[in-house]
């Protein structure tokens, strides 16, 4: 819990900058850094945003609710696949396919919110996966919705704010994609510390007594998935937008699996370890599952393994540590 | 009609004897170690690779195969027992457990593939069990007759394991109250790693015996990842008749889902088991713990 406040800011009281106008400025440093090293690939960093998403939705739910969550893939996926729809129907606003999503992803994640978070432990964990799965069979028979195993395809948005064209270089849906992440990230910011927020994580360290001092746990829950489920479904929508196609992949068992893996990676429980997970992992998984799928496995499994014996709260707990160390270096210098 | 409905009941019973003979090691595993443990079916697939290669590569027999598979396995999986999974009986959350054994999965899919190749693993039956045998009412092939053999006995053998013997008597004490059977003098470390290797040994016969029907390939371990885990939760982890009873009714409403309407693929399953944890959520025959 300390380590949390100490990690998501007002670690130095000196020279406070709002958290805010930090991650603001944070995000917009990082869209900076990747298109000055990937000018080529803004594909690429246009998908990592999208998963980023996914993986900040997750991160709500398991993170600051501790729900333990393998089928989470489940509302990116659906939120793809309705934006994908609503697209090819006609509506091919970008700013109005983004809120389609976000409904989608909201509908989906209280649906699963309702069944999951009723139980805790084995069952819960089951529960999920199962919902998962029943979209992803769902996704793969519902062919005339989905496309089947050929994925839908032909998804064209129109112009962004009616001028700038989502082109084959990428260059507007990565502005556009940077954007959304900023904004969703700063409101995630004020919603993990809102009464709501803190309340969720008194329930994840003790149900039970958040429960004694008059917590309702269960509407909580469901409400944090639903906000959990927008924000999937805004990163199940960019990747609709900007890639043009939605393949079963998106609904999948491995999606969720790999979300996870993200989010633990760079530290369950925080909002800036969900960010430095995703972006770690992808940028690793750019080059070596390249290479060879199989060692990328074995190269992830053992990292996994470590994280969870040696730093089991994840990347942005060793950061947190290394700034600490250097702060109070710094501090002893005369 | 009625040879539709049995002709459907017996390939779910087969089906239903793999998920059997692979998910009870788990189950035994999970009621006694707490452990949620992912990595299950990657040590089925060390079993089949094993086979696989003693079979063809070795040219040993069938049934030594089985032998060297289920002992290989034991012996791989040892040292991950020594190193990691000791960390996490009983204690840990559900969160550090997924991770820690999806790890352990990966790992063994990308090493598994390095050294014996991204193939799929054929598993040669012996000429007894690869023909067909006649039923009056329809040909079934003798592997799956075998199959179901393999399954009812095992279900017998760890009974007569569980409730008849010494084992069995200090294992279902320390189910029932860990801390109790261990300040009786029962050393629950020893019966802990016992259980391991049975259950490891288990998941690699499930996985030789039922390659005809989940063949052994490159990612196994991945797909199979959570019907083990699934067949589990819903019988009641540690429960031999509820893993019996929750395999024959997933393999029902698999095989059945995949009969009569192949294209839902495993909607059906998974609808059955979203019920069934609702109406149990401790499984069919669990206990709460």
């Amino acid at each position: 819990m300390t380590d949390r406040i100490m990690v998501d800011g007002m670690s130095a009281p000196r020279f406070s900058v709002p958290l805010e106008l930090r991650a603001v400025a944070i995000t917009l440093a990082l869209g900076a850094l990747g298109y000055t090293l990937f000018p080529d690939d803004l594909a690429f960093l246009t998908r990592l945003i999208s998963i980023t998403l996914l993986v900040l939705s997750l991160d709500l739910v398991t993170g600051y609710c501790g729900v333990a969550t393998l089928g989470h893939a489940a509302i990116y996926g659906v939120s793809a696949y309705v934006v994908g729809n609503a697209c090819l129907a006609g509506h091919s606003d970008p700013l109005l396919l983004l809120l389609v999503g976000a409904v989608a992803g909201a509908v989906m994640g209280l649906v699963s919110g309702l069944l999951v978070t009723r139980f805790k432990g084995l069952p819960q964990l089951v529960l999920s996966i199962a919902v998962g799965q029943l979209i992803a069979a769902l996704a793969n028979k519902l062919s005339s919705l989905t496309g089947g195993s050929d994925g839908l395809s032909g998804i064209s948005p129109g112009r962004l704010f009616g001028v700038y064209a989502f082109d084959m270089y990428g260059r507007t849906g990565y502005v556009f994609s940077v954007a959304v992440l900023m904004v969703v990230f700063v409101v995630l910011l004020r919603i993990v510390h809102s009464p709501f927020g803190l309340l969720c994580q008194a329930i994840k360290d003790d149900s039970l007594r958040a429960r004694m001092i008059g917590a309702r746990v269960y509407p909580r829950l469901v409400l944090m998935y639903g906000v959990s489920g927008v924000v999937g479904g805004i990163g199940g929508a960019l990747n609709a937008i900007n890639t043009g196609v939605v393949g079963l992949d998106s609904v999948g068992f491995e999606r969720s699996a790999e979300a996870l893996v993200m989010l633990v990676l760079g530290g369950a429980g925080s909002l800036w370890g969900a960010l430095i997970g995703s972006i770690v992992f992808q940028v690793f998984e750019h080059y070596v599952s390249a290479a060879n799928p199989f060692h990328w496995m074995t190269m992830v499994g053992a990292l996994l393994i470590a994280v969870v014996l040696f730093a089991p709260k994840g990347l942005v707990s060793l950061g947190g540590l290394l700034a600490g160390r250097a702060a109070s270096l710094l501090r002893r210098r005369p | 009609m009625a040879w539709t409905a049995l002709s459907i009941g017996l390939d779910a019973l087969s089906y239903g004897m793999v998920l059997f003979i692979i998910s009870i090691g788990l189950s035994i595993m999970m009621g006694l170690m707490r452990v949620v443990n992912l990595a299950h079916g990657a040590f089925a697939m060390i079993g089949g690779y094993l086979a696989s290669f003693a079979l063809k590569s070795a040219g040993v027999g069938y049934p030594l195969a089985i032998v060297l598979a289920v002992l290989g396995t034991i012996a791989i999986a040892f040292p991950l027992e020594f190193l990691l999974y000791r960390r996490i009986y009983r204690k840990s959350d559900e969160l550090t457990q997924i991770l820690l054994t999806i790890g352990i999965a990966f790992v063994i899919i990308g090493v598994a593939n390095y050294i014996l190749g991204p193939t799929t693993k054929s598993i040669p039956l012996p000429s007894l069990l690869s023909g067909p045998v006649d039923l009056g009412f329809r040909m079934i092939p003798a592997h799956r007759i075998f199959v179901m053999i393999c399954g009812v006995c095992t279900a017998g053998l760890l009974w007569l394991l569980i409730d008849r013997t010494e084992f069995g008597i200090r294992l279902r004490a320390a189910v029932d109250n860990g801390d109790m059977a261990e300040s009786l003098g029962i050393k629950t470390q020893i019966l802990f790693s016992a259980t391991f290797a049975l259950a490891v040994g288990l998941a690699a016969f499930g996985g030789v015996v039922g390659a005809e029907l989940l063949p052994v390939e490159p990612f196994y371990a991945l797909r199979y990842m959570v019907t083990f885990l699934v067949v589990v939760s819903v019988g009641g982890a540690g429960s031999i008749p509820g893993a019996v009873a929750a395999s024959i009714l997933l393999g029902l409403a698999d095989t059945t889902g995949k009969y009569l309407a192949p294209e839902y693929g495993e909607f059906f399953f998974y609808l059955a088991v979203i019920l069934v944890v609702f109406l149990f959520p401790n499984g069919l025959l669990g206990r709460r713990h």
